[in-house]
């Protein structure tokens, strides 16, 4: 995964709440190798029509959305299931943030994982950004991680929270495998005692 | 004297190896299950040139990608499919990981597994990588849904971040009416409380009705406590937890029943403990609910009707319900109990076990479908029960397809799908836009009012056939 520093980019703005992970990415793709990418699986069945041609009405299709790197959701994005392949479609497909008002909790943490920033913020700022992305489609949204700040089209700032280590892994692109195994010694010594005292386990 | 906690902040506390400076908690992790939809997992491990940890503690089955017509590897006739079975069985063989596989009668929906075969305990953090996972706080353990990533975390080491939820109590009391079932109860609260009302919480589900309530019916209310936003959701474990767990296959024996029934029993919420917040249900008030949208929050007791967009609080609320009207093709002000269905699905990690098999099964006894329907029991044990009962001959001489275990149309990924624009009466636990097909119209309801479909042909009142011999 690539490094999260600041995003200056074309925003999509996707105005439904309760946007399912079964929306992002229907069940029947999952059976799929992660190395070879889901970006052209992305919001499948709201982005093709039967014959696999584009449907024209879906605002991922429209032409000044080619290069949108950030998506501004509604309300409980990435709600249902647990599959991380919703994250890896959005990250495949370009996608290196998604601005939204709150998410389901699982996708919120898959999100992480793989190099994708989840920026919440006030549920009134979301409706007013998704509005001037409506109003003059295909302008930019600018993402600062260090600064934990999202620029609107208007030019008003926001600050969003993020936890240090999240940011950190985010920032450097690295997952957190590799810091939980810094700890061996401690997850080893909290094993015995652990074990000695439920001994049934 | 310590502070006064819930049984979700003991097992929290219990579990917990070391806090980062930033709050998240590195918790152990008591098991591990992993079902035939790892192999990204495996492979990152592989990447990484990482082991698993605790093959002792790691637990397969194939469950998503197994057909429903034959038990074995040769009736997944897509190679896609039956790849990645074969995947999970060499990914746990080479791992040496405790396979349940398709030649093994223990084979079984990952959430129907575990409780039969004793592996989910009061005490126990539990995960896997399904979002369903929380079914196994039914017996007292925290139990939780993760991602592919944290899938491969926790194989490589046993452990996983998480910052603390928070504290979430709902307390349902009363008697539940004939013909009103556990799956009714968990409709009624999403309905109320909404698909993100749970957000950011562990809820524990509390009051005499789930006292009364046993573990099959707590497995089915704890199961769908995602679809309320919830990170996981949990019964304090009790005497028909005990009761329940003695003797199964991978329960404690002898001395070290006693020991674990001593420590389970500390595990219930202190009597003055805190919940962040508090949310009491009239048991006696809930009717039998079905969903009418593509949100399981859209749901509604049989007797009321679809609703009109019109009379919505907001403008938000009035599109979100005309998209849903629209997608099920439903006119608003219709009486529920006047939509017509297509097929009827009674299984699911939400409805598959033998009390499911039993309740749709009473209805059905001397009674013909009208429609297509099929019931997949949740397990090969499941299965074997409810033929040793005479359940299957009951659900065949009603017109009911009797398949193999497995989660089949509940997602559809092993090819046991609705058809585009077919309405489908199911006992699964999401009727999301696409869930069971592309094109699919899902109502979610109980397995006795899913069989009360199948019979009327539409969406009906099960209570109506409660009272006929």
């Amino acid at each position: 995964m690539e490094p999260f520093l600041r995003l200056d980019a074309a925003a999509v703005p996707i105005s439904a709440p309760n946007i399912d992970t079964d929306q992002i990415i229907p069940a029947r793709f999952l059976w799929r190798k992660r190395r070879d990418g889901f970006g052209h699986l992305l919001f499948h069945d709201l982005r093709f029509n039967d014959g696999g041609a584009p449907k024209p009405d879906f605002v991922l299709n429209r032409e000044v959305y080619r290069d949108a790197r950030i998506v501004v959701a509604d309300r409980n994005f990435g709600c249902g299931s647990s599959r991380e392949h919703a994250v890896w479609a959005l990250y495949d497909y370009g996608i290196r943030a998604v601005v939204a008002p709150s998410f389901g909790d699982i996708f919120f943490n898959n999100s992480f994982q793989s190099g994708l920033l989840p920026a919440v913020l006030r549920a009134e700022r979301v409706a007013a950004l998704r509005a001037l992305l409506e109003q003059s489609p295909g302008s930019h949204v600018a993402i600062d991680l260090e600064a934990q700040t999202v620029t609107g089209p208007d030019g008003a700032i926001d600050r969003f929270e993020i936890e240090p280590f999240r940011k950190e892994c985010l920032l450097a692109g690295t997952d957190d495998i590799s810091f939980t195994l810094g700890h061996r010694q401690r997850i080893a010594e909290f094993e015995s005692a652990y074990e000695a005292k439920l001994r049934w386990l | 004297m310590a502070a006064p906690a819930t049984l979700f902040d003991k097992i929290w506390s219990s579990h917990a190896i070391l806090v980062r400076p930033d709050g998240a908690t590195l918790l152990h992790i008591d098991r591990h299950f992993i079902h035939d939809g790892s192999g990204n997992a495996f492979r990152m491990l592989k990447e990484k040139g990482l082991a698993v940890r605790r093959p002792d503690r790691t637990f397969a089955t194939p469950d998503h990608y197994v057909s429903t017509l034959g038990h074995d590897l040769a009736s997944i006739n897509e190679p896609h499919r039956r790849g990645v079975v074969e995947e999970l069985e060499a990914n746990a063989k080479a791992a040496g990981l405790t396979l349940f596989g398709l030649s093994d009668r223990r084979q079984g929906i990952v959430h129907v597994v575990g409780p039969e075969q004793g592996l989910s305990q009061p005490g126990m953090i539990m995960v896997c990588g399904d979002s369903h996972t929380a079914t196994h706080g039914a017996l007292g353990a925290l139990a939780f849904g993760i991602g592919a990533s944290e899938v491969g975390h926790v194989l490589a080491t046993q452990t996983l971040w998480q910052r603390k939820p928070k504290n979430m109590r709902i307390v349902i009391d009363g008697m539940l009416a004939d013909g009103v079932h556990a799956k009714d109860v968990i409709l009624a609260i999403i309905a109320r409380i909404g698909t993100a009302g749970g957000v950011g919480h562990v809820i524990e589900y509390a009051g005499s009705t789930i006292r009364a309530m046993g573990i099959e019916g707590r497995l089915t209310i704890c199961n769908m406590s995602i679809e309320a936003g919830a990170r996981a959701g949990m019964v304090a474990p009790d005497d028909t937890t005990f009761a329940y767990l003695h003797g199964r296959p991978y329960a404690p024996k002898r001395a070290d029943w006693d020991a674990a029934l001593a420590h389970w029993g500390s595990l219930p919420s202190d009597a003055d403990a805190q919940f962040d917040r508090e949310m009491h249900l009239d048991a006696t008030e809930i009717a039998p609910m079905v969903t009418w949208g593509t949100s399981p929050e859209a749901a509604a007791p049989i007797t009321e009707r679809v609703p009109d967009p019109a009379t919505a609080p907001d403008a938000a609320r009035r599109d979100s319900i005309e998209r849903a009207l629209a997608y099920m093709d439903l006119r608003p002000g219709t009486p529920l109990t006047e939509i017509a269905i297509d097929r009827v699905f009674i299984g699911s990690c939400t409805n598959s076990r033998i009390e499911d098999l039993r309740a749709a099964a009473k209805v059905l006894d001397g009674r013909r479908v009208v429609v297509p329907a099929m019931a997949v029991p949740g397990s090969g044990l499941v299965k074997a029960q409810a033929e040793a009962e005479g359940l299957d001959a009951i659900f065949k001489r009603a017109g009911f397809e009797w398949r193999e275990s497995g989660c089949s149309m509940c997602v559809g990924m092993n090819g046991d799908l609705v058809a585009p624009g077919e309405r489908c009466a199911s006992t699964s636990n999401r009727n999301f836009v696409g869930r069971q097909g592309k094109g699919a119209r899902t109502h979610l309801m109980s397995p006795a009012m899913a069989a009360a479909a199948a019979i009327a042909g539409k969406l009906t009142d099960v209570r109506q056939f409660a009272t006929r011999p």
